[in-house]
Parts: structure tokens; sequence; C-alpha cells
């Protein structure tokens, strides 16, 4: 700890800052944040080894480092490369990385089924944003898209192999989270496929959490498949003293009137499971699926969400509501009234009268 | 006297003529003018005998759209839900079993699917947002009722009749419409 590294600079879409050295890029454009931050499908900075697979964090890097000032010739991906002083790298700048990304999303909705009226993911899935805000209207694919046989993998998750987008994280969490991993990726290429070893039900205390690292629909949970639609959910904060080790019991609960319809792990503003101390913010399977009564959990408050998303819509987060201006034209007196409609109608003559 | 506008009429007040005084004449003109207009067109129709012509863009109540091999569209994805802005769609949705595909186009349904006819302004944002051509706005008026129950109308209401199995009450139900085969 006595050595300190000194701080590398980095320039981002033309703001620089300093990050420690070994920083990826991804990680140096989520500290300044907003639209400078490259989307990322496949990396999650709570799994180790996560990253490197969908393509879509992929930046153009205009200056190596101040030693080597070339530019890199081909556009890099943000989750893997990690930052050099003098780098400068172009995000949202740069129209080779627009137009790569368009093509990224092609390729990624190339064998996706489009079936976002039925899939429960919808509203909160990170291909849909990725889509709406990188893709293009139309597809060029003219062929067949792959289907598969519907494999039970256990009675919480349900497993939709068509919207899979093979980014590995719910083997990642297998294999941190759980003590055994029973599920993994089949055959390789165009028949990868994420799968059970003959359909083995995936039961352990951390499962769960694959439904929350998956950024499509292609592992939902079981208990909500098809109850409700995300944005007729409203999200609360809220926990409960939970005795299973490891989890923090810490939750999002998604209501709808005084019903639990669901139970997730908190997420930050990247869709990744929120910190606690340091500690991501990993939930059990008990707290997830078993706790469905509003009186389980202590509610802390609304989940604050982005306004752009669907999930908020009828929230009126920030409403400005007209401030009573009769007090100031009176000259501050509270206007008398003469008639007080309790007296008058005898109806309530016991509420307060203000 | 000098008037503010042109449109005031001054009442002269002198005294009746003998013409006048005999009321005859006034009450024949009057008359006359009555048994003109029985030779005159109509303006009205005689309602439920003949009916006037929507305008193509008429916005009435709702049918839900089945494809041509008479499976229900609607796979209760709720954006009609959330485009409404009165708030009048509400649904449940329900897994297809195995053994159903001949009812339901998609994996998901509608098990439940109401709309409050009395909420509804028919503007028809409902018919723009459903991704699977399943509601459109008919021409037909919602009748009248006694009770507010009868507005809220379920699935057996919206649904328009099976192409295959009652051709006939589906072609009814169709009207003037041309249906448009949607290419999936």
């Amino acid at each position: 700890m006595s050595e300190q590294k000194p701080l590398v600079k980095v320039t981002i879409d033309n703001i620089t800052i300093d990050v420690a050295p070994g920083t990826t890029i991804l990680n140096a454009a989520r500290t300044i944040g907003g639209d400078v931050t490259p989307p990322a499908m496949c990396y999650y900075s709570k799994l180790e080894g996560s990253g490197g697979k969908c393509r879509t964090c992929l930046v153009e890097v205009a200056a190596g480092s101040t030693a080597d000032p070339r530019p890199m010739p081909k556009l890099v991906a943000s989750c893997r490369t990690t930052v050099m002083d003098g780098m400068v790298v172009k995000n949202c700048t740069s129209e080779r990385v627009k137009d790569a990304r368009n093509g990224v999303v092609e390729f990624l909705l190339m064998n996706h089924p489009l079936d976002c009226p039925i899939c429960d993911q919808a509203g909160e899935c990170h291909l849909q944003d990725l889509g709406y805000q990188h893709g293009k209207e139309g597809t060029r694919f003219e062929f067949a898209r792959r289907t598969f046989e519907k494999i039970d993998i256990g009675p919480y998750i349900q497993l939709h192999m068509t919207r899979c987008i093979l980014c590995y994280r719910c083997t990642y969490v297998a294999d941190q989270l759980t003590p055994k991993r029973v599920h993994g990726i089949l055959q390789r290429g165009d028949h990868a496929e994420i799968s059970t070893y003959i359909a083995r039900a995936i039961d352990n205390d951390f499962s769960g959490n694959m439904i929350d690292v998956c950024p499509v629909g292609a592992l939902t949970d079981k208990t909500f498949r098809f109850k409700n639609r995300v944005w007729f959910t409203k999200p609360v904060d809220a926990h409960r003293d939970c005795t299973t080790p490891g989890c923090c019991g810490k939750t999002t609960l998604w209501l709808r009137g005084e019903e639990v319809y669901r139970v997730t792990s908190r997420k930050d503003e990247w869709g990744e499971v929120q910190s606690f101390d340091g500690k991501p913010g990993w939930i059990c399977n008990s707290c997830r699926f078993d706790h469905k009564k509003a009186t389980d959990w202590v509610i802390e408050g609304p989940t604050v969400i982005s306004r752009h998303s669907v999930i908020s819509q009828g929230h009126y987060v920030g409403m400005v509501k007209p401030a009573e201006t009769i007090e100031k034209v009176m000259d501050g007196r509270t206007p008398k009234l003469l008639m007080d409609i309790h007296s008058v109608s005898e109806v309530n003559t016991k509420q307060e009268v203000k | 006297m000098q008037t503010l506008t042109n449109r005031a009429k001054i009442v002269e007040r002198k005294p009746m003529s003998m013409g006048e005084r005999m009321y005859l004449p006034a009450i024949f003109k009057g008359m006359w003018i009555t048994f003109k207009h029985i030779f005159r067109k109509k303006a009205t129709i005689n309602y439920p005998e003949q009916k006037r012509p929507f305008s193509p863009v008429f916005r009435g109540l709702h049918v839900l759209n089945r494809d041509a091999e008479g499976r229900e569209n609607c796979t209760a994805c709720g954006l009609c839900a959330v485009a409404c802005p009165a708030e009048a769609i509400t649904m449940e949705a329900a897994e297809r079993k195995p053994g159903e595909e001949h009812l339901y186009r998609e994996e998901k349904y509608a098990a439940k699917y109401e709309i409050n006819m009395l909420r509804c302004i028919f503007c028809g944002l409902c018919e723009e947002a459903c991704p699977k051509d399943a509601i459109y706005l008919s021409e037909t008026f919602a009748p009248a009722n006694y009770q507010r129950q009868g507005f809220i109308y379920g699935k057996d209401d919206l649904l328009i009749p099976n192409p295959v199995t009652e051709p006939e009450a589906y072609q009814k139900a169709l009207g003037g419409r041309v249906v448009k085969e949607m290419t999936h």
C-alpha cells in the first residue's frame, strides 16, 4: 500500500480523467457516465472474467498512449482493453463506432426471435434498449432463425434458449456464486446453447441471480412468468433479515397494489447488481422466490427509475405542483370561508375543519 | 336614432290594418309553408332500419382480431393498456398449453381482456400500439345499457367470429373493410 501507482490520464470523447493504471476503458468511461459509456451486453463488473464476447462495447482508440501516439488500427473491445497514459478514445463521437455498433446489433438480433410482446424481460431488456439506441430498423437476414426444444431447468428459472445471445454471464454466476455448476454452453458456433447436463434441474441457493444477470429474456423468473408486464408493476426498495450466508437481503419488490409480483436484486445505473459495502448485493433464492408477501419485507421507498424507462410511466417523478397563491395576493391573510360544507350539509360534522 | 349595428330593426308600433286584424290570411300563409315541406327531402332517417355510412376514419367499438386460421392474435403484451390515455384496458395473460395451438397464435395469450367502454375515449391509440395486429376499432357504437357493469366488455364481447368455423358471421363483422394478410 505504501507505493501508490501514479494515475494515468485518459481522454474519452474529449473528456479527460485520471484513473488507476490497469483500469479498462469501459470502467474509465463509466466513471464519467452518460453517453460516453459504451453499452455492454456480456461484461459484468461483479463477475470475474466476463466480457469480450458480445462486441457491443467497441470503441475507437485515436491515440494509443503518450509514448506511442499511433492510433489502433481496428476498433477495440473497451471491456478488455486497459487504459494507457495519454490514451485518446472516441466512443459516441466516432462514426466508425456507430457503424460498427449497428452491425453488432444486427448480429445479435440475427437469431433473436424478437418476441418482445411475449417476453417477460420486455421493458427492462438490455438488448431492447441497445436495439433502439444503436440498431437499424430493418434486417437483412433472410434465413430461418435457430429454434430449440424447450428445456425444463427447474421450478424457479425459465430458460428460453431462442432469446439467448450467449453472453456467458449466467455460467459465471454459477461458477462464482454457487458451489457446483450444473449448466453451461454445449456445442459451438451457431449450435452453441445454454443447457444443463441432460436437463438436470438447477437447484442451489443463489441460482436465481442468473435471472438478474441475463441481459435478455433467456433466463426469466418462472414464478413471475406471464403474470404481469414490467411497466405495470411499481418497484420499491425493501429489505429483510436473511439468514442465508452471502445473501444481502436488500432487494427490489415489484408490486401491483399490495401484491408482490416479483423480487429482484437492486440494480445500479448500468443494469448490474448494486454493491453494498463493497460487496455485490446478490440475493438468495429464498428471498427471491419464497417471500412474496409485502409483510415479509420492510419497504424503504420507491426505487429510482430512469425517466426514460417505460417502467417509470405513470410515476410522475419530479412533478411540479402549482403553488397556492391566494395567501400571497391577500397580503398573507388566509381567506375565511363564510359557509362550512359540514355544518351546512350536516354530513361528516366531526371532521376537522381546516 | 342611430344604431350601433345594421342588424337592429326598428319595431313599428302602428295599429294593425284590416287584413292583419282578420288573422286568416296569415294562418293560411303559415299552413302553406308547412304543406310545402311535405314534398321536400327529409333531413332525418329512420335510424335502426336505415343507417348512415360511416366516414372511413370512424373509430367505434373494439374488435379483437383473429388470423386466417382462426387463432387469436392477442398475446397480452400490455402495449394497448400502456398506450391508453383513459386507462380503460385491463388484461391477464396465460400460457398456451400444448394442444391449444389452434386457438392462440403465440405462446402467451390474453386469458382476460376487458375494455371499459365508459372510460374509453375511442382515440384509437390501442390500435396504433398493437404489435400483433390484434385490436381494431370497428364501425359500431357501444349500445346503451342500464348498468355500468354492462359497459365492461370482455373477450366474449370483443372477439371477432372465427373465420374458419363461422365464415358468414366473420364477414359480417368485417363490414366493408378489406383485411390485409399480415406477413409474419
